[in-house]
């Protein structure tokens, strides 16, 4: 009844191609980013601005990089971590060492070093395929790793070995730093988080996200229409280590403030997988879902009046999210993006079942 | 230059016994890893599963080991046999995860894609992590080594105008690890369920049409691989301690397949021995230029090069591609 596309003609092919076709979709996404900007201000606390929303939207945007890799062009990788590492480091050696250009530019920039990194280590793609790339992709992962800790002029030889971000401002806002506050950090990395799915969704409806999903759903069959695979390959492991750097130049910067190289572990790439999983292959609003669902679920557990103490909660936390995990994959193997597709259609004929 | 190329060769020349000294500590490492790389074969060659729980059931079944030792030990039942009755305990608790496994994850999830079976067993080594801390406590444990009879000390031998020191654990670690390897062996081809094994492992559909169960097939791969878990769980147990970090190195295991290949198990042995052999060398004669721990990174550089010549491992089915 409300969400029906009847009688929304198509005149012209700009319409056609339209990324948000339906009139409903357009004013529900309009709906959604109104309460993003407007009502989580206005309502959210501090608490829940700095440790729920703004990491959910960090980890959403890494969970989108990797999607790009591992949903539309079928490349598992277990680097995550390792990337988002790189743009974190780029980030802060740039601001570091040119601090009077604005920091948003950095972040942004840290994005292609990020890239050119993931295109190297992206380069075994071609011959190797499935699991056998996730485990060559685990080389970056503990390769890069091991650089954040053994070079010191990536932090600038701090004798902690972390990295501290400055404080930098925007419009003379603090944005980073101990002075900025979880509401102008929140509106920031919501900006850059709105901005760059936008981009995402772009790109995956474009001729390269089709030319990604040809490669995806049979590399060879790709090759023989005409898709050069090394390029396309190679231009997958760079968008998506792009999203993933800037993802965690983002985290660094507006959310820890310091991070030391094992933030950066084998268990953020992990976490992030899990999203993309849990969410859904191939679906940017599966990278959201996941994400909210794999971040949010352990504060949900521990904030449940389970009893014990502290060390207890923490251990009941890992068995109930991986208990959780296993439901939801033999629920929904498809993601929770699947459950959101299944709704629209019973929406979509409602009141009648089919 | 010369001290990437040349130096570490000249240092080998001279001082042999230090050489061989590191090339033992490699093949012992090495047949560990190849320990626990069995487990992620086994399982993969019956079920197509890459089982990533594989660490964490090292860790699991040692702690059980210990945790039930202990047990027992508190209401006054100690020395050899306990940790004999212990070690059936252990035995017994990786065939109930074993057909916990089968039942609740797996026969839901059958001819799903490979990826989402492999991010179950992710949910399982959660799970896994989370009952683990709370049945036994996150403390790292002592292997009860003793009480297994596995021997302390070493043996100092002079060879090559130097001491090269052997401990007997290591040596000892050796002997079962091989013992393990080939009662596998002679397991897969000449038992009936081995040969079941190797059935499922060609096909799952012909298997299934000549009157194998899939099912039990499943269960007894677990199984086994839940057994290989508990040997090589007491063997890292006793040259460490037993605790969760040991789910790390076993992330080690991971390179010795791909240079081995998921579905062969003399692949797995012989990829163990090269990352084992290939890591301590480059981590001693070259490590320092770096700044050392490169340990962390270089069985995955090995791992690398070997598959770019060979995208299957030395020893995986050939890989062939139809449209």
């Amino acid at each position: 009844m409300f969400y029906r596309e009847a009688g929304q003609f198509k005149d012209n092919y700009a319409a056609d191609r339209a990324v948000f076709p339906i009139l409903q979709d357009r004013i529900g996404l309009g709906v959604i980013l109104l309460a993003a900007f407007l009502v989580v201000p206005l309502l959210g606390n501090a608490f829940f601005l700095n440790s729920i929303m703004t990491p959910f939207l960090i980890m959403a945007l890494g969970a989108i990089g990797l999607n790009i890799l591992v949903g539309y062009t079928g490349l598992l990788s277990l680097g995550t971590g390792a990337f988002m590492g790189v743009g974190a480091y780029a980030a802060y050696k740039l601001t570091t060492s040119f601090p009077q250009v604005n920091v948003l530019i950095w972040v942004m920039c840290s994005g292609f070093f990020a890239a050119a990194v993931g295109a190297v280590f992206g380069l075994p793609s071609l011959r190797i395929k499935g699991f056998y790339l996730a485990v060559a992709t685990l080389a970056a992962q503990f390769f890069l790793q091991w650089s954040f800790v053994r070079v010191g002029w990536l932090y600038n030889h701090d004798p902690s070995g972390a990295i501290q971000i400055p404080a930098r401002t925007l419009f003379g806002l603090p944005i980073t730093g101990p002075h900025a506050t979880p509401l102008t950090q929140y509106l920031v990395v919501l900006s850059i988080v709105v901005f760059m799915t936008l981009i995402a969704s772009n790109i995956v409806h474009g001729r390269i996200g089709r030319s990604w999903m040809a490669v995806r759903d049979m590399d060879i069959a790709a090759q023989l229409m005409g898709i050069r695979l090394l390029p396309t390959k190679l231009l997958a492991f760079a968008v998506s280590s792009f999203f993933c750097g800037v993802a965690g130049a983002l985290m660094v910067f507006f959310w820890l403030g310091a991070a030391e190289p094992v933030v950066f572990d084998i268990n953020l790439s992990f976490k992030i997988l899990f999203m993309v999983i849990i969410g859904g292959l191939g679906s940017l609003i599966g990278c959201f879902l996941g994400a909210a669902l794999i971040h949010v679920l352990p504060i949900v557990i521990r904030m449940l009046p389970l009893g014990g103490d502290a060390a207890m909660v923490e251990h009941l936390t890992f068995l109930l999210v991986g208990a959780l995990i296993i439901f939801f994959l033999i629920v929904e193997p498809h993601g929770l993006a699947q459950l959101w597709r299944l709704l629209k259609q019973k929406l979509r004929v409602w009141p009648f079942p089919y | 230059m010369y001290d990437v190329f040349m130096d570490p060769f000249v240092q080998m020349a001279q001082m042999p016994d230090l050489l061989v000294q590191v090339l033992w500590e490699g093949l012992v490492s090495g047949v560990l890893y190849a320990l626990i790389a069995l487990g992620f074969v086994l399982i993969f060659k019956a079920s197509g599963v890459f089982n990533f729980a594989q660490g964490i059931m090292v860790v699991f079944s040692a702690l059980s080991l210990v945790g039930i030792y202990q047990f027992l030990a508190r209401n006054g039942f100690s020395g050899h046999l306990a940790a004999f009755v212990a070690l059936v305990g252990a035995i017994g608790v990786m065939f109930l995860l074993a057909v916990a496994v089968e039942k609740i994850v797996l026969r839901p999830l059958v001819n799903q894609p490979d990826i989402i079976l492999f991010m179950a067993t992710f949910g399982i080594t959660w799970f896994l992590i989370g009952l683990g801390e709370i049945i036994f406590g996150g403390e790292p444990k002592a292997m009860i080594s003793d009480q297994l009879f596995l021997p302390r000390g070493a043996w100092n031998v002079d060879m090559l105008g130097g001491m090269v020191v052997f401990q007997k654990l290591d040596v000892a670690a050796a002997v079962i690890a091989s013992l393990m390897i080939a009662s596998l062996a002679v397991f897969f081809q000449k038992t009936r369920i081995g040969r079941a094994l190797r059935a499922v492992a060609d096909s799952h559909k012909a298997a299934l049409s000549v009157g194998i169960s899939l099912n039990q097939i499943w269960v007894i791969v677990w199984f086994a691989a839940g057994v290989v878990a508990l040997v090589a769980g007491i063997m890292w147990g006793a040259r460490s301690n037993v605790s969760f970090s040991l789910q790390i190195i076993a992330l080690k295991a991971l390179p010795v397949l791909i240079l081995g290949g998921f579905t062969s198990v003399p692949g797995a042995i012989v990829g163990g021995l090269i990352i084992g052999v290939g890591e301590k060398l480059a981590e001693f004669y070259w490590g320092p230029l770096v700044g050392g721990g490169i340990e962390a990174w270089f069985a995955y550089v090995i791992a690398l090069v070997f598959l770019l010549f060979r995208p299957q491992g030395l020893f995986g089915d050939k890989i062939i591609e139809r449209i």
